[in-house]
């Protein structure tokens, strides 16, 4: 187990490393470093001053040195617009796209496990037929399609809910989050549903898919035959063979979340690091870019490490075939 | 191709089309694909006007409802955008535009990804280590946010949304033509071949590929959706396609800001359309999975 997690450790800072190398070469041997990270309005001697403090007189490798040593130290430079380290622009607005993403993905499982289950167990009925169309019609409305179309109901047509912003936020053990007041609710919830339709599908065919490839299997035969209950075979014996692909997809798809919250953010002014991005990229804040970039991939990266330990926690065949 | 493979694909063609015909859900969404598709290849000539010959466009019909008439008595069945274009025209060549940009990177992913894959799964060794764990990498990262990292650090363009679309889908192209590829390489027939003294091309393109192309056609139609709904997205955002290259997330893009005030038409239709494309296709594709799917059976 140790070897295990500590080779998967290993792997994580590898692809890290990578990363952090790709987004390095994409600021600094496809574009002009000078260009991307000196704002167009600096005079020449603060140039010649952000020139000489990022070493860009120094040979690449050198120059990858410098940048990987002060992204280690957290300083992945200011932003023009906001003139303010980037990196504490992301850490501001993080929770704020936390909060969201973890709600969403509580609705996609919420809802998407019973309808997956009661679609696996009756599979060709009138009930699966219409939740496996709905799934594919799920999944097949892109995400700000349907955002746009939820205020359109809800908020213009309807006036029941609020479209943008996160509202008011309440407090509660340090925290801060529109959770615990009933405006950031009302707020909190078209973004939400907007982020979790699309992966309340997938979590729908995943469960559908398993309960449809374990209940052929000869131990639900035999657990019939002792006399088992069909309602602890499915719940009990069945679920937890189900349970295995889900906890790899939802961890993924949390990490996915993360970065569709940046569509849901745009759509409904959600002030997350989405958001940000979209800002950033359109007022050419690329220091606030490259900040969001290494953060949301060392984020997924983390994410990622903490599912396959969890996997080889459920499924011990993982970590067996991992240390052939 | 031998004339066995031909066979082979005659008989996977055939298996597809019962396939498909044995649902009806199923055959109305390939109609549907099919009339875009020829929609779209025929687009200029379907149209009323050219959407983007700032000759015919007057601004004074701007804004129009649907089934409104333009001064020179040209009807506008879905009304008109901001600048007086007409919504129809407007949707087909953003139909072109979001299909082209989908099957057009969908194809390119599809033959890379496919001599990756059978070279990995052939040679094996470090070859197949090296290729796949580039694989994994790119698979690690969900599509949109590859494609945010690479639009955000290259700027927008219609060969940098081609390329990223690619970059994003050729792996999984590439893991199912592995998979299917190892399982097809240890059979006798590819023993007989190699004894026969056939070249290692014609091995893999003649004889292995062929029945390794039951995944790769549910996976391509899949990923055709995929990359049209991503295109959108990227374009939505203002990161994709410029303005110069209006496809149908560019179209919704600009109706969005009118949407508040009434003037619906701007961007659903175009919606709708976006829509109804991705839906049919993935219609189609979910469907030949099932039918390909030897786990699931016919249903």
């Amino acid at each position: 187990m140790t070897v295990f997690v500590i080779r998967r450790f290993l792997q994580s800072i590898a692809v890290l490393i990578v990363t952090a190398v790709i987004v390095f070469i994409g600021i600094y041997a496809i574009g002009d470093p000078a260009e991307m990270l000196i704002a167009p309005d600096a005079s020449p001697a603060e140039r010649a001053q952000v020139v000489a403090s990022l070493g860009l007189d120094k040979p690449l490798w050198e120059q990858f040195f410098t940048f990987a040593w002060n992204a280690l130290h957290g300083d992945l430079g200011r932003s023009f617009v906001f003139n303010r380290p980037s990196i504490a622009l992301i850490f501001e607005r993080l929770p704020a796209t936390l909060e969201l993403t973890l709600t969403g993905l509580v609705f996609a499982l919420v809802l998407g496990i019973p309808l997956g289950l009661l679609s696996g167990l009756k599979p060709n009925s009138a009930t699966d037929e219409v939740i496996m169309t709905g799934s594919i019609f799920g999944f097949s409305l892109p995400s700000f399609w349907q955002g746009m179309m939820l205020i359109m109901i809800f908020s213009v047509w309807l006036g029941w809910l609020p479209s943008t912003g996160r509202g008011q936020m309440g407090e509660f053990l340090g925290i801060h989050s529109s959770l615990f007041t009933l405006d950031g609710l009302t707020h909190l919830i078209l973004p939400a549903i907007n982020l979790s339709l699309f992966k309340l599908s997938l979590v729908i065919r995943l469960t559908r898919t398993g309960v449809r490839e374990t209940m052929p299997l000869d131990f639900v035969k035999f657990a019939r035959a002792k006399g088992i209950s069909e309602r602890r075979i499915v719940f009990v014996h069945v679920f937890k063979n189900i349970l295995i692909p889900l906890i790899t997809v939802i961890g993924l798809e949390l990490g996915s979340m993360l970065a569709f919250a940046v569509v849901t953010e745009t759509i409904f002014a959600w002030p997350g690091i989405g958001k940000l991005l979209i800002d950033s990229i359109m007022r050419l804040d690329r220091p606030v870019v490259v900040a969001y970039l290494l953060v949301i991939v060392s984020l997924f990266i983390f994410i990622n490490f903490v599912v396959d330990v969890l996997y080889s926690l459920v499924d011990p065949r993982v970590r067996l075939g991992g240390a052939q | 191709m031998s004339a066995r493979a031909l066979f082979a694909e005659d008989m996977l063609l055939g298996r597809l089309v019962t396939g498909i015909g044995r649902s009806p859900k199923a055959v109305i969404a390939a109609v549907v694909c099919i009339i875009l598709l020829f929609a779209a290849i025929v687009g200029p000539y379907l149209t009323p006007q050219n959407p983007y010959d700032l000759a015919v466009l007057d601004i004074l019909d701007s804004k129009l409802p649907p089934g409104s008439q333009s001064m020179d008595g040209l009807n506008y069945w879905l009304g008109t955008d901001g600048q007086g274009r007409d919504m129809f025209s407007a949707m087909i060549y953003g139909l072109r535009t979001s299909l082209g940009v989908g099957v057009f990177s969908g194809i390119v992913a599809l033959l890379v990804g496919t001599v990756l894959g059978l070279i990995a799964a052939y040679f094996g060794g470090r070859i197949d280590t090296l290729i796949m764990r580039v694989v994994d990498l790119m698979l690690g990262f969900p599509t949109i946010l590859v494609a945010l990292m690479l639009l955000a650090l290259l700027g927008q363009g219609l060969w940098k949304v081609i390329f990223a679309l690619i970059l994003v889908q050729w792996a999984t192209f590439a893991r199912a033509v592995r998979s299917a590829a190892l399982v097809e390489k240890n059979k006798d027939y590819v023993e007989a071949a190699v004894t026969l003294g056939i070249g290692t091309p014609r091995i893999l393109l003649g004889h292995i590929l062929p029945n390794c192309l039951p995944p790769l056609i549910v996976i391509g139609m899949l990923q055709v959706a995929n990359a049209i709904s991503a295109e959108a997205t990227l374009s939505f955002l203002g990161i994709g396609l410029p303005i110069t290259e209006p496809s149908l997330g560019l179209l919704i893009a600009n109706g969005y800001q009118l949407l508040m005030s009434g003037e619906y038409w701007i961007s659903v239709y175009p919606g709708v359309l976006l829509l109804v494309l991705v839906f049919s296709i993935n219609i189609v594709g979910d469907r030949l999975r099932e039918v390909l799917n030897p786990r699931l059976g016919e249903r």
